[in-house]
């Protein structure tokens, strides 16, 4: 098996990044990118078998409650505190096809804003049955849902005065690892979106869209929680129909 | 992706989704990816990806990386997530379910890994791989890559994760004919690739910034 992968030729190198689509590493509003964006140009080239490859992660390493944040880090008999709410969504590739199995990892602040975090000096109050972990593996169409709470806004110490939108953090893997793609989940209607550093790093306002997961009301659970829909796009492959290969080499 | 051209005669539409914009993994990156080194412990029995990268009955050379990754002020990230993905030591990678994947002590040798993930110290700011020794694979246009190790990092700061790749210092024969490491146009720049050896170590230190900064891959 893994010898034939190795071998096969049957499915193209990753589609390029587009990146001027994503945010550039040097946005200097946001200002712990300074130091930390590098300012030499990236190599450019097709994946090889070591990007078009990735770990392939099993259901049976997912339990119950991973998907319900809500219940993952409460005592018995309590639950987090805030608006309960599910987001829901599809993870796909460019070519509009779910990917099945992808490991859908989320984290987030609490109902007031606040991290469960050693190095987190917000005011607002620690929830003892908030823990800000999840996760889950879509199924065979790309889906993924789970259950939380509204994370809160919050103060941080970027400008004097800068607010982070309402967010959940995504980490997604899909089939390679050339995928591999860390992103936020904003919320429709939240008025601190246009006003983020973060989320202007990305300076396409229709890429800035793709980040903000609607309202789905045919989705709530009536009289317990509302529903977000969030899709996640990956990058798609190249067709192979006529392979970059060098002639009368193995 | 769409490119957005100005076509004065219409076309066809190029039908297709673009990716999904990255944002910065944040601060708080092991609330999520390794919750148990943050604190946050029995929500996962482990995080993923810790432990060996492969069971101790699996053939190869034991091997052990560290690292840091430096700022451009030479400083040290307290709070990146480093990972990994290799191919074992008859360069195959694997493609079978990583169950669990977790630490070695209950991970058969038929299980196929590869992958490993860790944060780095908080206050050192050290990231440490156990592993084997990966074996050669095939470039796509069928020369060999020397053994190498890819390399994927994100944190606080860095909007778009960063790839890179691991090589060896004892491989210099292959890493003199590796397809990517030629494609460096400054061959000075092929050394921020290569690991560098640390008390039996393989010591592999990124470099964000500065004269020595590591070449990032768009791949």
């Amino acid at each position: 098996m893994t010898a034939d992968r190795n071998d096969s030729t049957d499915s193209g190198a990753y589609i390029a990044r587009n990146r001027q689509w994503h945010p550039a590493a040097l946005t200097p509003e946001y200002k712990t990118s300074v130091l930390r964006s590098p300012q030499r140009a990236l190599l450019s080239l097709d994946s090889t078998i070591s990007e078009m490859t990735g770990p392939v992660f099993g259901h049976d390493m997912i339990t119950e409650l991973d998907n319900d944040l809500i219940q993952n880090f409460a005592s018995p008999g309590n639950s987090a505190i805030g608006q309960r709410i599910i987001v829901h969504g599809r993870v796909l590739d460019e070519q509009g096809r779910g990917v099945p199995d992808a490991l859908v990892e989320v984290w987030q602040a609490n109902a007031g804003g606040r991290y469960r975090h050693a190095k987190e000096t917000y005011l607002a109050t620690i929830d003892p049955n908030f823990g800000g972990c999840g996760r889950m593996l879509t199924d065979q169409d790309g889906r993924y849902r789970f259950r939380t709470i509204h994370p809160g806004a919050y103060p941080w110490p970027n400008g004097a005065n800068d607010w982070r939108p309402a967010h959940i953090h995504f980490s997604i893997f899909g089939q390679g690892f050339a995928q591999r793609l860390i992103t936020q989940m904003y919320f429709e209607g939240d008025p601190l979106i246009p006003l983020c550093p973060i989320a202007n790093g990305i300076h396409d306002q229709r890429a800035i869209k793709r980040l903000i997961a609607p309202l789905d009301m045919s989705n709530n659970i009536p009289m317990d929680a509302r529903a977000w829909k969030f899709d996640i796009v990956l990058r798609g492959r190249h067709s192979t129909m006529f392979e970059n290969r060098r002639e009368g080499d193995g | 992706m769409t490119f957005p051209l100005n076509r004065h005669f219409g076309a066809q539409s190029l039908e297709g989704l673009p990716e999904s914009p990255s944002q910065t993994a944040g601060p708080y990156v092991h609330i999520g990816c390794t919750p148990n080194v943050a604190g946050i412990e029995g929500v996962f029995e482990r995080d993923l990806g810790s432990g060996s990268l492969f069971h101790q009955d699996v053939e190869g050379e034991r091997i052990v990386i560290i690292g840091r990754v430096l700022d451009g002020a030479d400083a040290p990230l307290t709070d990146a997530l480093v990972e990994i993905w290799q191919a074992d030591s008859a360069g195959h990678y694997s493609e079978g379910t990583v169950s669990r994947a977790t630490a070695a002590i209950d991970r058969s040798p038929h299980d196929p890994c590869g992958f490993g993930r860790c944060a780095t110290d908080s206050v050192t700011g050290e990231f440490r791989f156990d592993t084997i020794k990966p074996g050669t694979v095939p470039y796509p246009d069928g020369r060999w890559q020397a053994p190498h190790i890819t390399f994927w990092i994100v944190a606080r700061g860095i909007n778009i994760g960063l790839h890179t790749r691991m090589y060896f210092a004892d491989e210099g024969d292959a890493n003199e004919r590796d397809p990517l490491l030629n494609r460096i146009e400054h061959i000075k720049r092929r050394q921020t690739l290569i690991s560098s050896t640390d008390e039996g170590a393989h010591r592999f230190d990124i470099r964000l910034q500065g004269d020595a900064e590591t070449v990032f891959l768009d791949i």
